[in-house]
C-alpha cells in the first residue's frame, strides 16, 4: 500500500525580550542557576504576574508578518500540571482566545511553492530546567528559564513529508529572525519544535492517529525524527498494529523515537482563565503602527533584489536568507560603488565560504562591510584583478588591515604603465618567433599563450585588458 | 449527584493530594453534598449570558520591558527544603 | 489606653500623654494576658518595640503620619519579610516570608507598629476559624463560641482590645462575618481597591484585603493607608484614592436604602432580624428613605461561589509542592510521593475538600457544566447589584443568619457552614464594597449590619457607618472581661 505522511508542527520561539513575560527578572542565557529567578518566577506565595508589553508587541509583529488575524481581546489561561520545573503548578498560557489567529506561511520544496496554514500562535511562559546529573540520585532544578516569554506557533497538519516540515521550520526560523522577535539560537533552546506525525493510506481523507514527538531541536533531527516515526507507524500498521495517541521522544543517538509517558498519566490540564490577569486588548491603532514598522519580509526582499539589482534568483535567495546578510550586501554595494553582481558574487562566494568554514554568521564576520567594500572598489577601478583580490581577501580575513594597506604593503597593485608592459611584450615576441608565426598564419589560439607568458612575467599584476589590447596590436603588425 | 470513591481517588491524584484511605469515603460524601448544592445552578436558564471572569470589565495593563529584579538566590533558598549548588533538589525525575 | 480609638491614640502620642513604646508594651502585655483566645499565631515583641522606638523618634522630629506609632496587627495571610507567614497552615509553618506584601509595606512606611500575625482559617478557607492549623480562636463575647472566619483572629483580637486595628481579607465574607460575630467594624473594599500583592491567594478573582477596626473612623484611617493602585497587581485599579475621613460627617438625609426581600426571608434568626430593624429605624431617624428591593438571583450565589472559589484555589495552591519552600514530607521515595505526601500532610481537611472540589469542577467534561455556568450566574448576580444600586444608594441587610455559633457546632458539616455565608458571598462575586458594623446584641452576642455600596463608594459607606456610630454606642462596648 502507498502511504501518505501528515505532519503538523508546534514551534516554541523564545521572544527576545530583556525581562520575563510576567516579571522583571532578566532573560539572559547562561547565568548561574536560579540567580535570575525572582519571587514571581519562583511562584512564592502571594506574588502576581504583570504582562511584559514587549512580548505582546513581538507576538503582534509575528501575526502581522504571517497575515494573521490579531485578536482584539486575548485571554491568558492556567494550564494545570505538576512538574518540578513548573513552580506554580500551572503554566500561564493561552487556550481559547490566543493573541494570533489563523495565518499562513509559503514554503518551497524542489521548486514547488506550497502554502502552510498556521492555526494560531499564543503567548505563554517557559518552564525551568531539570538537571539530571547525579546529585546523590536527585534531580536539580534551575528556574532561570522559568517565565521566559514564548510564542507557540501551531501549524495546520498541512505538511506531507519530512522535507516539507523542514522547509517550513527553516522558513519560520528565517522569519522570526528577520522580524527580530527571536534570536533563533537552537542550541540554547530559543527555537524548539514538537512534531505531530500520522500516516494514512494515500487517497484516504481521514487523518490517522497521531503521535507527538517532543523537543526536536535541530533541522536535521526534525527530518530524521519524522522519517523514523513515519517508518515506525507504517510498519506497525502493516503488521496489524495500531498507532496510539501519545507523546514520544526522539533519541538522536539511536535515531529512534520512544514513548515518553504512559497512558494512565493522560493529562487533564484543567485550563481556565487566569484570574490574576485581565484580557489583553489590541487596538486597531496599535496594529496599524506595528504594520507600518514591519520590516521588509524575506520574500519581498528577494523579489526586490532580483528587480532592483538584476540578480539571479539563487543569488537573491542566498542574500536574503537573513536580514543581516541582506543589509550587509546593500551596505557593500553602496560603499564600494561596484556593480551589484560583483558584490553579490563576492558575498555569496568568497565571504560565505569563509564564514561557513569558520562556522560564523554574517554578524560575526571578521571582514566588515566597510572592509569588503574597500576591496571590491579596488577591483572596480582596476587597481587589482579578481585573482589578486582573493589573495588580499585572505589577508583581510586573518587581520584587520584594509585592502589598500595590504595592496600597498605587498606591492600587489596592477601595472597599467604601458611602457613596462610593452617592454615585456616586445621581449616575449622576440623570444618566441615560432608562435608569432603560427598566430600570424591564423592560429588564434596561440594568443592565449602570449597572454599567459606576459602575465607570468608580471606576476599577475598587469591589467589584463591593457595586455590584451597591446598584444593584439603588436602581433598583428 | 454523587461521587464514587474511585472518582475521589482520581481527582486526588490529579491534584497530587495524599488522602488517608479511611477518609476517602467521607470526602466522597462531602463532595457529593456540595455537588447537590451546585446542581441548583441548573435550575436557572443562562443561555446567552456572557460568563464573567472578573468583577470589573477592564483590560490588562502592560509592563515596560525592563529588568528590575536582582539576584536574590541566597535569600530565596534560605527557606528551601533542599538545595545544592544553587539548585532545588527533588527526587529523580524520570522522563 | 486599650479602649482608645486610632484617632485618640494618635492624639495621645502627639500630646506626649504616652509614647509608642509604652503603648506597644501595654498591648504586648495584654496579648500575653489573653493568650487563651488564641488570636495571634506570631507575636513580634522585639520587632514591635524596635519599630515603636523609631516611631517615637519620628513623632518627636515631626512629619509623623496618622498611624505612626499605632499598634496594629496583620492577618497571617500577608507576607511579612523576615517574619513567619503561615496562612494558618502546617504547609507554611516554617515559612519566613522573603518579601513584604504591598499592604504591609504601606503600613511600614506609615510607621505603624506591627504587634504580630493574626490567626485565621487555613488559607482563608472557613467561616469559623476552626480550620486553622494553630487551633480555633475563641470569641471574646463567649469563649465557647467561634469568632467567625476566616479573619477570626483579627476580629477577636480587636474585640478583646489586643490591637487597635487589624487587616483582614474577604473572599466570601471573611472580613464582614467575623466582624459581625465579634461586634467590630469591618470593610471589604471594591475588588481592585487594595493591592493583592503579597496576600496569599485563595480565590484570586474574589480576594480583597480590607481594614478591621472598632469604629468606622478608624476603618477610614486604615483604608487610607491600604488603598491605592499597585503596579505589581494587574487587577489593582488605577483610580485616585479619596480622603476617606473628609466626608465622614456628611449628612445622610435623603439617603436611599434598599432592603432586598431575599435577605430577610427564611433562614434569618428572628432576634437578629429584629435587631436589624431597629438599626434601619435609626437610619430612618437620620433622614434615610427605606425601600424594599429584589435581587432575584441571590439564592444562586452559594453554588456559584463554591464552584469559582475552589476552582481558583485548586490552581492557586498547586505551588505548595515541597520543592522551593514550605512543608516537605520526610524521605520521599519518588517525585509523586514528594508531591502527594507533602500536600496531603501539609494541608488540612477543609483545604483538601476545596482543592478536590475545584479540581473536579475544572476537569474534562465538567468545565462547562460547573465553571462556565457559575461564571454566567456571577454575571447575573453582578447585574442584580447594578440594578439595585441604580435604584438606591446602598443596600442593607444581615451579615450572618444568626449570632456566633459554638465551637465544634458546625465544623463537621461543611454544607451547613457554607450556607451560613449566604448574605456575604454575592458581594464578592459582584466585586462591590461592603461593611459590617455592630448593630446590637442578641443574648449577649453581637449582631452585625451589612451596608453594601456601589463600586469604589467606600467613602460613602464609611460616612453612612460613621453617622450611625455617632448616634449609637454598640461599637464602643467591650466584651465582659476585656474592658
Amino acid at each position: 500500500m502507498e502511504w501518505e505522511t501528515v505532519i503538523g508542527l508546534e514551534i516554541h520561539t523564545q521572544l527576545a525580550t530583556k525581562s520575563k513575560i510576567f516579571s522583571g527578572a532578566s532573560t539572559a542565557y547562561g547565568a548561574a542557576p536560579n540567580t535570575q529567578a525572582c519571587a514571581v518566577d519562583l511562584g512564592l506565595p502571594g506574588v502576581l504576574p504583570v504582562l511584559n508589553e514587549e512580548a505582546v508587541h513581538k507576538a503582534v509583529i509575528f501575526g502581522m508578518a504571517i497575515e494573521a488575524e490579531i485578536a482584539p481581546y486575548s485571554v491568558f489561561a492556567r494550564k494545570n500540571y505538576f512538574y518540578p520545573d513548573l513552580p506554580k503548578g500551572y503554566q500561564i498560557s493561552q487556550m481559547e482566545l490566543p493573541i494570533v489567529g489563523p495565518g499562513h506561511l509559503d514554503i518551497e520544496v524542489d521548486g514547488v511553492s506550497k502554502r502552510i496554514g498556521i492555526t494560531r500562535a499564543h503567548l505563554e511562559e517557559d518552564a525551568g530546567k531539570s538537571l539530571h546529573e547525579d546529585f546523590h540520585g536527585l534531580t536539580g532544578i534551575d528556574l532561570n528559564r522559568a517565565g521566559t516569554p514564548l510564542l507557540e506557533i501551531v501549524s495546520e497538519p498541512d505538511m506531507r513529508s519530512a522535507k516539507e516540515a523542514v522547509a517550513y521550520m527553516r522558513k519560520l526560523h528565517e522569519l522570526v529572525r528577520y522580524l527580530d522577535i527571536c534570536d533563533g539560537n537552537m542550541q540554547e533552546g530559543s527555537f524548539r519544535c514538537d512534531a505531530n506525525v500520522s500516516v494514512r493510506p494515500k487517497g484516504q481523507k481521514e487523518f490517522g492517529t497521531r503521535a507527538e514527538i517532543k523537543n526536536i531541536n535541530s533541522f536535521k533531527f526534525v527530518e530524521k525524527a519524522i522519517n523514523h516515526e513515519t517508518g515506525r507507524q507504517i510498519e506497525l500498521i502493516e503488521n496489524g498494529g495500531k498507532v496510539i495517541q501519545e507523546t514520544r521522544l526522539y533519541d538522536s543517538v539511536k535515531d529512534e523515537t520512544r514513548s515518553m509517558r504512559s497512558k494512565e498519566e493522560a493529562n487533564d490540564y484543567r485550563y481556565f482563565p487566569d484570574p490574576d490577569l485581565l484580557p489583553v486588548f489590541i487596538s486597531e491603532d496599535f496594529k496599524a503602527l506595528v504594520k507600518a514598522q514591519l520590516p521588509e519580509l524575506p520574500q519581498a526582499k528577494k523579489h526586490r533584489f532580483q528587480d532592483q539589482y538584476a540578480l539571479d534568483e539563487d543569488n537573491a535567495a542566498m542574500l536574503t536568507y537573513s536580514c543581516q546578510l541582506a543589509d550587509y550586501f546593500e551596505a557593500v554595494l553602496k560603499e564600494s560603488g561596484c556593480e551589484a553582481r560583483l558584490c553579490a558574487n563576492w558575498i555569496t562566494g568568497e565571504l560565505s565560504a569563509a564564514l561557513n568554514k569558520a562556522g560564523l554568521e554574517i554578524t560575526g564576520s571578521p571582514v566588515s562591510h566597510e572592509r569588503l567594500a574597500g576591496l571590491l572598489a579596488r577591483i572596480g577601478d582596476n587597481t587589482i584583478s579578481g585573482k589578486i583580490a582573493k589573495q588580499v581577501f585572505e589577508e583581510m580575513w586573518q587581520g584587520t588591515a584594509t585592502a589598500d594597506e595590504i595592496i600597498a604593503a605587498k606591492g600587489l597593485k596592477q601595472i597599467t604603465d604601458s611602457g613596462a608592459i610593452e617592454l615585456i611584450i616586445d621581449r616575449i615576441i622576440a623570444e618566441n618567433p615560432g608562435q608569432v608565426q603560427q598566430y600570424r598564419s591564423g592560429k588564434d589560439k596561440v594568443f592565449a599563450f602570449f597572454v599567459g607568458q606576459v602575465m607570468k612575467e608580471m606576476q599577475g599584476k598587469a591589467n589584463p585588458g591593457e595586455v590584451n589590447k597591446m598584444l593584439k596590436a603588436k602581433l598583428s603588425r | 449527584m454523587s461521587l464514587t470513591t474511585d472518582e475521589v481517588k482520581k481527582i486526588a491524584h490529579l491534584a497530587r493530594l495524599g488522602i488517608d484511605k479511611q477518609d476517602i469515603e467521607s470526602y466522597a460524601k462531602d463532595l457529593s453534598g456540595i455537588l447537590d448544592l451546585m446542581a441548583r445552578m441548573g435550575e436557572l436558564n443562562t443561555d446567552g449570558i456572557e460568563p464573567m471572569a472578573h468583577p470589573m470589565d477592564q483590560v490588562q495593563r502592560l509592563r515596560a520591558d525592563v529588568v528590575t529584579e536582582q539576584d536574590n538566590r541566597e535569600k530565596f533558598q534560605a527557606i528551601a527544603p533542599q538545595v545544592e549548588a544553587g539548585l532545588y533538589l527533588v527526587p529523580k525525575v524520570i522522563e | 489606653m486599650h479602649n482608645k480609638t486610632i484617632t485618640q491614640l494618635a492624639h495621645g502620642l502627639r500630646s506626649g500623654e504616652f509614647s509608642s513604646v509604652e503603648l506597644t508594651q501595654a498591648y504586648l502585655n495584654r496579648i500575653k494576658r489573653h493568650q487563651g483566645l488564641n488570636t495571634y499565631i506570631t507575636v513580634c515583641e522585639d520587632l514591635a518595640l524596635q519599630v515603636a522606638y523609631a516611631a517615637d523618634i519620628r513623632l518627636a522630629n515631626g512629619n509623623p503620619e496618622l498611624l505612626t506609632g499605632i499598634p496594629i496587627a496583620q492577618k497571617d495571610i500577608f507576607c511579612t519579610e523576615g517574619v513567619k507567614t503561615t496562612c494558618g497552615s502546617k504547609m507554611l509553618d516554617n515559612f519566613i516570608a522573603p518579601y513584604n506584601a504591598t499592604v504591609v509595606e504601606k503600613f511600614n512606611q506609615a510607621g505603624a507598629v506591627m504587634l504580630g500575625k493574626l490567626n485565621m482559617d487555613e488559607f482563608a478557607m472557613g467561616s469559623s476559624n476552626e480550620t486553622s492549623y494553630y487551633g480555633a480562636v475563641r470569641n471574646p463575647w463567649d469563649i465557647n463560641a467561634v469568632p467567625g472566619g476566616s479573619s477570626g483572629g483579627s476580629a477577636a483580637a480587636l474585640a478583646a482590645r489586643l490591637a487597635v486595628g487589624a487587616t483582614g481579607t474577604d473572599t466570601g465574607g471573611s472580613i464582614r462575618q467575623p466582624a459581625a460575630l465579634c461586634g467590630i467594624t469591618g470593610l471589604k473594599p471594591t475588588y481592585g481597591r487594595v493591592s493583592r500583592y503579597g496576600m496569599i491567594a485563595y480565590a484570586s478573582s474574589l480576594d480583597q484585603g480590607g481594614p478591621m477596626t472598632r469604629s468606622a473612623e478608624d476603618a477610614a484611617i486604615m483604608l487610607q493607608v491600604m488603598a491605592g493602585f499597585d503596579e505589581k497587581d494587574s487587577t489593582s485599579v488605577d483610580l485616585p484614592v479619596p480622603d476617606y475621613r473628609a466626608g465622614l460627617n456628611n449628612s445622610i438625609a435623603g439617603l436611599k436604602i434598599g432592603l432586598p426581600k431575599e435577605f430577610f426571608g427564611e433562614g434569618l434568626d428572628s432576634d437578629v432580624a429584629a435587631a436589624l430593624e431597629t438599626a434601619v429605624n435609626e437610619y430612618r431617624k437620620l433622614g434615610a428613605e427605606i425601600k424594599e428591593i429584589s435581587m432575584p438571583n441571590l439564592n444562586l450565589a452559594i453554588p456559584a461561589y463554591y464552584v469559582i472559589a475552589p476552582a481558583e484555589c485548586s490552581a492557586n495552591l498547586a505551588r505548595f509542592d515541597g520543592v522551593r519552600y514550605g512543608y516537605r514530607c520526610e524521605n520521599p521515595v519518588d517525585l509523586s510521593d514528594l508531591y502527594t505526601r507533602s500536600r496531603g500532610e501539609g494541608f488540612g481537611k477543609e483545604v483538601k475538600r476545596r482543592i478536590l472540589m475545584g479540581t473536579y469542577a475544572l476537569s474534562a467534561g465538567y468545565y462547562d457544566a460547573y465553571y462556565i455556568k457559575a461564571q454566567k450566574i456571577r454575571r447575573l448576580l453582578s447585574e442584580d447589584f447594578k440594578n439595585a444600586l441604580a435604584q438606591v444608594d446602598v443596600v442593607m441587610g444581615p451579615v450572618t443568619p444568626g449570632t456566633a455559633f459554638g465551637i465544634g457546632e458546625k465544623i463537621g458539616n461543611p454544607i451547613a457552614m457554607y450556607l451560613s455565608d449566604i448574605y456575604t458571598i454575592a458581594i464578592n462575586l459582584a466585586g462591590v464594597p461592603a461593611m459590617s458594623i455592630p448593630a446590637g446584641f442578641v443574648k449577649g452576642k453581637p449582631v452585625g449590619l451589612q451596608i453594601i455600596g456601589n463600586y469604589f463608594a467606600e467613602d460613602r459607606l464609611l460616612n453612612i457607618a460613621h453617622r450611625y456610630q455617632q448616634v449609637t454606642g454598640w461599637h464602643l462596648q467591650p466584651p465582659k472581661g476585656f474592658e
